[in-house]
């Protein structure tokens, strides 16, 4: 037990306040509070804190504690204040016992004991006391002394955090705003920081709204605050949009001495702001360059620190890499990875070796890759040997060295150096076909040792798509039926279609096995995704080998160099966010911290200055050629979606119509799931098993029919892309003309699009009581030229009360004029009686053309390329629908979908179109799956005449709702 | 900002939490114990941990983890500087940070860190500030506290805590008035197997002991100040003046601290200051090998290597090892198959030698991946990178204060592939 009286000269340590634990210990903490001797109540409360410190309940003490807080003694003070932050939440009618004190506290001449006081009641969680802290605080807020203004600044968070309505009631947050432009650094350190902190709970609010001058204070005031402050400061500052490209340059000539600092924060943060700011400048400017060779240093700095600091900056240089990969072109060796480097710090230098790796540096990487493929961590070995073979697709010239370099792996027996070498040389297959197969044998020497799906479907992969060149590739497919069942899906399906293949490169010895495999896809397995394969290939092979071998061993498109790269939208936005969670995570915040309330999304700024201003949207794109931009193709997840796709990819000769032979008994057999199946493939994604069966097929208006060649047809044109049947969306007729204002003659109209047609389809009805005759139709010149292809056939005059349906063919070769609103078309339309003007709006999804489909490649060159101010974002509201329903339904209308990712738990849809005229547009279509209550979509569309965006988006809404 | 902390000793115990906004429950820490299991050695346990409804940032040192709890958007370096920090402090406040050092001193580990977060905001973390609101603990004051009752917290508002110059105290007095600069760079290095430099660079900082009376303005300036390019400031350090004149002018702070830290890339410039000369062989199949490991001087322009320490990380087939030095002696930890040779100093004319026989647990297949060398040395004296300190000029103060200039060049992570 403890001993009440120290001998001078013994040893006085907290530890013994920890030696207690018995049951009558809070009875005699009770008796010292109360003792007469200060040194004893001291000790006491010291003894209490020590208790809470290791979480022990304390509570009951509270009336005896609180009793010593009327006291001169500061330590004591101190201590009571500590005791109450804890517990006054779970004792609210004793916290308000303390009040009394603190209200006094906030007049002591003492400073501290002001600050002290004001920042212990916003502690205090109880609402009672917050009442009490308004007076003081707005004291306290305009004190004299800036210690305690501070403190109060902060202390205007925290009552936000208890109580948001009370601090705009009483008008705190002005006061806040106010000491932005006080004369202490630290008081507008602080001020920013706690209005970020409110901000950051209220997007909406504008809060922190900027101007030059306030900038300007913020700039002063960086130079002076602590660390933190300019940690504040500078985040705040990144928020900020430079009015032009001198500002811009301006601010970032003010932080760059920052990134000297030797707090790694203060520079992350720095770099932050001059990565965004930089957006801005001109790439001839001298400045540009200057700036760029000052980012490398702080940033290969921050890697010298503490691993957990090295993390952190490893995550943010790995986003600066890709946005900039000029800056640490020529610093690839500090990301060397040393043996005693923690394995996570390990891992992300590799990651942004491969991203640095070039011609110039390839030997170098190579050497060291194969030093850490010997090394001791299964994690690191692994990555190590996937780097190779990156390096293979990312570097041609150094494509033979890595497979030599793979095959020494393999060599070891190492059996997960082996099975990850052999995933990565199926993917250098795929960049240099016909190249390095001389392997194979030493791949299927290691056939056995395969134990993992990935490294197993690899390999079944090769052994397929080499059929013809290894002896025993049925022997050796054979051996993994036996235990189809066990296998994982992945396997499963490639097995499946490397036996397809098998069979179709050697027909007569392997028909028996190839039923095999169909009848366990078909009958014995519960996986919609296989079966529906399964089947498709049945009928295929039943029906059409030749067409069955056109879309087998179609030539696959090559694989592009860069696998995860981060996409250009999401990599932008992460560029804003650097030294954040969102750096280290690559999600934006919107997609994990909680509590974020309609978290506004960030934006680069848009370039400005330069010749490719916004004046003209047509004009060259910026930044490199589009044979130069890297690819994205779907990453180790995506492998089954992208196997699939590829094995349904489009025929490269000999024409697809050639199907007619298919009985239309097969459409029913393969049903609407297969064509909801198809079209989600198109999107390079993995069908997934469910939503296939379930989800609504509306491929075709079903006025239309199923068009002659059937399913197949149907496949061919989904995956081709070329000649759609069906036709777009057709608004229901509505009333263009009424008869008052035509002396009787009622128009109603509506436009359509199907294959590749554009009509307008009239109704005209005569409500006069002449009969009407001799019409005619003309079209005022308009933003896309169009024009009636047929003058307006009616035959027989209309006699009153009888409607004639018409419709009449349009083409877009009139000549153009531009039209506010853009879709704005004028219409004269003259009968024996008199002309009649009137004006109707388009649907612009009319002019969509049937080849909108863009190459995935093209698509990502192009996105890149249009400038950012291009881009219009959208909100398409209430609709409720999947993303491979929203796909279907679009491509009906001619929008197709490019590409399809998930991302966090988002459907990313990336879609093309084209315009008669031959504007292309391009649209990033967000999807909340599978949640009910975010049924908003969000579009981004990119054109290069942004006017039309606009009306792009009305097309899409409409498409959609109906 | 920062919500809590927690502080977790090795056998996973959570001896110290502490809330600056409401509590959250110790079960949060879970999550960071199944990312301790999963992560298998403590140092691999990753820095930034998602939850549900937190993140958890921690860093280990000292072994002791600081895990803090976040629940809003908030710079992660931020936190691992803070975190960073508090460490320092306790180690400058009880001489080490451990936790014995931190149960001995709760109380005072409670009122510091009440002291340096405000509602998740940095409030005092200079040590300077700190130490004028908390004095640090001595036996003689805890002696003296008992008797007379005084306490150990300051009353007044700390001098630096508003002035433009928040890292200094105002009244300072000494009666000997000095400043000491030490210079150590510390050479990172890969080796390869054939002798020749994967990767070498200087990692260099200026630590200071100034203890001058006053304000005193200070400026210290290089012979050859073109050396650093790449140059991590303390922030009383006049960036302008740097920029234009390339000199070091500043106020300093009061007692030691890192004046600067600077970083040496340019190959040329590195000086590998020892060679080594290595076989480290398996046989197949005779669960045996052979360990030849010679080291030697090399570009020390004239100095003494000493201080010299061999580390190796042995493969785990090892079962032990039977050598003989030249010089010095070895360990082998059989467990952690950690050799260690301590050398001490190098003569070149008879430069120590190692060998000797590596025995493998019988039936073990020959073990795959090649030892590293960690290789720690000292020169003293000794500025690899050629850095050489001018002059210290001093303004604002009458008296002559003694100047004093140290170089010291060490290994950092110094490692050679065998």
């Amino acid at each position: 037990m403890w001993e009440t009286h120290c001998k001078p000269g013994a040893k006085m340590t907290d530890s013994k306040y920890f030696t207690t634990t018995k049951k009558g210990e809070i009875f005699e903490l009770k008796a010292e509070l109360n003792s007469d001797k200060k040194e004893k109540k001291k000790e006491a409360v010291k003894k209490v804190i020590a208790s809470m410190t290791v979480g022990k309940d304390v509570s009951a003490l509270f009336p005896d504690v609180v009793n010593c807080m009327q006291t001169d003694n500061l330590e004591l003070k101190k201590l009571v204040y500590l005791y109450l932050m804890n517990y006054a939440k779970s004792q609210p009618d004793m916290a308000i016992m303390a009040v009394n004190t603190f209200v006094k506290d906030c007049e002591d001449p003492n400073p501290l004991i002001r600050a002290l006081a004001v920042r212990t009641m916003g502690c205090i969680r109880v609402d009672k006391i917050t009442e009490y802290l308004c007076e003081p605080l707005r004291k306290c807020l305009k004190d004299e002394d800036p210690y305690v203004r501070k403190t109060a600044a902060v202390c205007v968070a925290k009552l936000h955090d208890i109580n948001a309505q009370l601090v705009e009631d009483q008008g705190f947050l002005d006061t806040l705003k106010d000491l932005i432009s006080d004369s202490n650094p630290m008081v507008v350190a602080n001020a920013v920081a706690a209005l970020s902190e409110i901000a950051e709970s209220h997007p909406s609010s504008n809060l922190l709204d900027l101007n030059p001058q306030s900038i300007n204070k913020l700039l002063t005031a960086l130079n002076e605050c602590t660390e933190w402050g300019q940690i504040f400061i500078l985040d705040c500052l990144a928020n900020y949009m430079p009015k032009d490209d001198r500002e811009a340059q301006s601010i970032c000539e003010r932080v760059t001495p920052r990134l000297s600092h030797a707090n790694s924060a203060v520079v992350l943060s720095a770099v932050k702001v001059l990565m965004k700011f930089m957006e801005m400048l001109s790439k001839d400017l001298d400045y540009y360059g200057t700036l760029l060779k000052k980012l490398a240093p702080p940033l290969v700095t921050l890697l010298s620190a503490e691993p957990e600091l090295q993390y952190v900056a490893l995550r943010n240089i790995n986003l600066i890499v890709q946005k900039r990969p000029e800056i640490l072109k020529h610093e690839m060796k500090v990301f060397f990875v040393k043996y005693n480097d923690p394995i996570y710090v390990k891992l992300e230098k590799l990651d942004i070796m491969i991203r640095l790796a070039s011609q110039a540096n390839i030997a170098q990487v190579l050497a060291e890759l194969k030093e850490y493929a010997t090394e001791v961590d299964v994690d690191f070995v692994r990555k190590a040997v996937r780097a190779i073979g990156r390096c293979a697709i990312k570097v041609e010239q150094s494509a033979e060295r890595c497979v030599s370099t793979l095959l020494d792996l393999i060599q070891t027996k190492v059996n997960y150096v082996v099975q990850e070498a052999i995933v990565v040389i199926k993917d250098i297959f795929r960049k240099y076909p016909n190249k390095y197969e001389s392997v194979i044998a030493t791949l299927c020497e290691n056939l056995d040792s395969l134990d993992e799906p990935e490294a197993r479907a690899a390999m079944i992969w090769i052994v397929g798509e080499y059929a013809e060149r290894i002896d025993n590739a049925d022997e050796l497919l054979e051996s993994f039926l036996e235990g189809f069942h066990d296998e994982s899906t992945q396997v499963q399906l490639q097995l499946l279609t490397a036996i397809v293949k098998l069979f179709l490169k050697k027909p007569t010895e392997t028909q028996e096995l190839v039923q095999q495999v169909l009848s366990l896809a078909t009958q014995d397995s519960d996986n919609p995704d296989l079966r529906d394969r399964g089947y498709i290939y049945w009928r295929l092979l039943s029906t059409d080998p030749v067409a069955a071998k056109e879309v087998v061993l179609a030539e696959k498109p090559l694989i592009s160099e860069e696998t995860d790269l981060i996409e250009p939208t999401l990599l932008d936005e992460l560029i804003c966010y650097i030294g954040t969670l969102a750096s280290v995570y690559h999600k934006p915040p919107s997609a994990f911290v909680e509590g974020s309330r309609g978290i506004v999304h960030k934006s680069l700024p848009p370039r400005t200055g330069s010749s490719e201003s916004a004046e003209s949207p047509d004009a060259a794109p910026s930044g490199a050629p589009p044979s130069e931009q890297p690819a994205v193709i779907p990453t180790q997840g995506d492998l089954l979606g992208d196997l699939l796709n590829l094995d349904l990819g489009p025929p490269v000769s000999g024409p697809p119509v050639a199907t007619s032979s298919v009985q239309l008994g097969a459409v029913d057999l393969l049903g609407g799931g297969l064509d909801s199946l198809l079209r989600s493939d198109v999107g390079g994604s993995p069908a997934m098993g469910g939503t296939s069966f379930t989800a609504p097929s509306a491929v075709m208006p079903a006025n239309l029919g199923p068009p002659p060649s059937g399913g197949l047809g149907d496949l061919f044109d989904l995956t081709g892309g070329v000649g759609t049947l069906s036709g777009s969306h057709v608004a229901p007729k509505t009333v263009w003309l009424p008869a008052m204002k035509a002396k009787g003659l009622e128009i109603s109209g509506t436009f359509s699009r199907q294959v590749g047609a554009i009509s307008m389809d009239l109704l005209l009805t005569n409500k006069a009581l002449q009969v009407m005759s001799d019409f005619a139709i003309q079209f005022n010149r308009n933003s896309f030229g169009l024009a009636p292809a047929a003058p307006l056939q009616i035959h027989a005059p209309l006699a009153p009360n009888q409607t004639v349906e018409i419709s009449l063919p349009l083409n877009t070769v009139g000549s153009v004029m531009k039209m506010d609103p853009l879709n704005n078309l004028q219409v004269a339309v003259k009968n024996n009686i008199d002309v009649f003007y009137f004006s109707t709006l388009y649907p612009l999804h009319i002019l969509f053309v049937e080849d909108g489909k863009m190459e995935r490649q093209m698509f990502l060159a192009t996105w890149k390329d249009i400038p950012n101010e291009n881009e219009a974002q959208f909100q398409i509201k209430d609709c409720p629908l999947s993303a491979d329903a929203v796909s279907s339904k679009l491509q009906g209308s001619n929008i197709f979908t490019v590409a399809k990712r998930n991302v966090e738990g988002q459907d990313m849809l990336y879609q093309s179109l084209k315009l008669t005229n031959g504007i292309w547009v391009l649209a990033e279509l967000r999807i909340q799956p599978g949640s009910p209550s975010f049924t908003d979509l969000e579009l981004s569309l990119k054109c290069r005449a942004p006017e039309v965006s606009q009306y792009v988006y009305q097309a899409y809404e409409t498409i959609l709702k109906n | 900002m920062i919500h809590s902390l927690f502080l977790i000793n090795c056998s996973g115990d959570i001896f110290l939490e502490k809330h600056w906004k409401s509590v959250v429950s110790q079960s949060v820490c879970d999550y960071f114990f199944e990312a301790q299991e999963k992560a298998a050695d403590v140092e691999n346990v990753p820095p930034v941990i998602s939850t549900p409804h937190h993140y958890l940032i921690s860093i280990y040192r000292e072994k002791i983890f600081f895990v803090s709890v976040i629940q809003t958007e908030v710079p992660p370096l931020f936190v691992i500087e803070f975190l960073h920090r508090v460490a320092d402090t306790f180690q400058d406040y009880f001489g080490e940070c451990s936790e014995t050092a931190i149960k001995d001193n709760v109380v005072i580990v409670y009122e510091l860190l009440e002291e340096m977060l405000d509602n998740g905001f940095p409030l005092a973390t200079e040590s300077n500030i700190l130490k004028e609101l908390i004095k640090p603990p001595t036996i003689l004051r805890s002696v003296v506290n008992s008797i007379t009752g005084s306490s150990n917290m300051g009353e007044t508002l700390p001098t630096g805590q508003l002035s433009n110059i928040p890292w200094r105290r105002a009244v300072v007095k000494y009666t000997n008035n000095e400043a000491y600069f030490d210079v150590i760079e510390e050479i990172d290095a890969i080796i390869d197997k054939s002798g020749s430099t994967v990767f070498a660079e200087i990692q260099g900082v200026i630590d200071s002991c100034i203890k001058l009376s006053g304000m005193p303005d200070l400026s210290l300036s290089f012979m050859n100040p073109r050396l650093l390019d790449d140059v991590s400031f303390h922030p009383c350090i006049r960036f302008k003046r740097w920029e234009s004149e390339r000199v070091l002018s500043f106020i300093p702070p009061d007692g030691n601290f890192r004046l600067i830290s600077y970083r040496v890339s340019s190959q040329n410039l590195v000086a590998i200051p020892v060679y080594v000369k290595h076989i480290i062989s398996f046989k197949e199949n005779s669960s045996s090998g052979r360990f030849d490991v010679t080291i030697g001087p090399k570009q020390n322009m004239g100095k003494t290597v000493e201080g010299v320490i061999v580390t190796v990380h042995m493969p785990k087939a090892v079962l032990n090892m039977n050598l003989t030095s030249t010089q010095g002696s070895y360990t082998f930890d059989p467990v952690l198959k950690v050799l260690t040779w301590d050398i001490g100093k190098i003569t070149p004319q008879k430069l120590p030698n190692l060998k000797g026989i590596v025995n493998l647990q019988s039936g073990a297949p020959k073990p795959e991946e090649n030892p590293s060398l960690n290789i720690q040395f000292k020169i003293q004296q000794l500025a690899i990178s050629g850095l050489k300190v001018n002059r210290l000029d001093m303004l604002g103060e009458k008296y002559k204060p003694f100047k004093g200039v140290k170089y010291i060049t060490k290994a950092g992570k110094f490692q050679v592939r065998t």
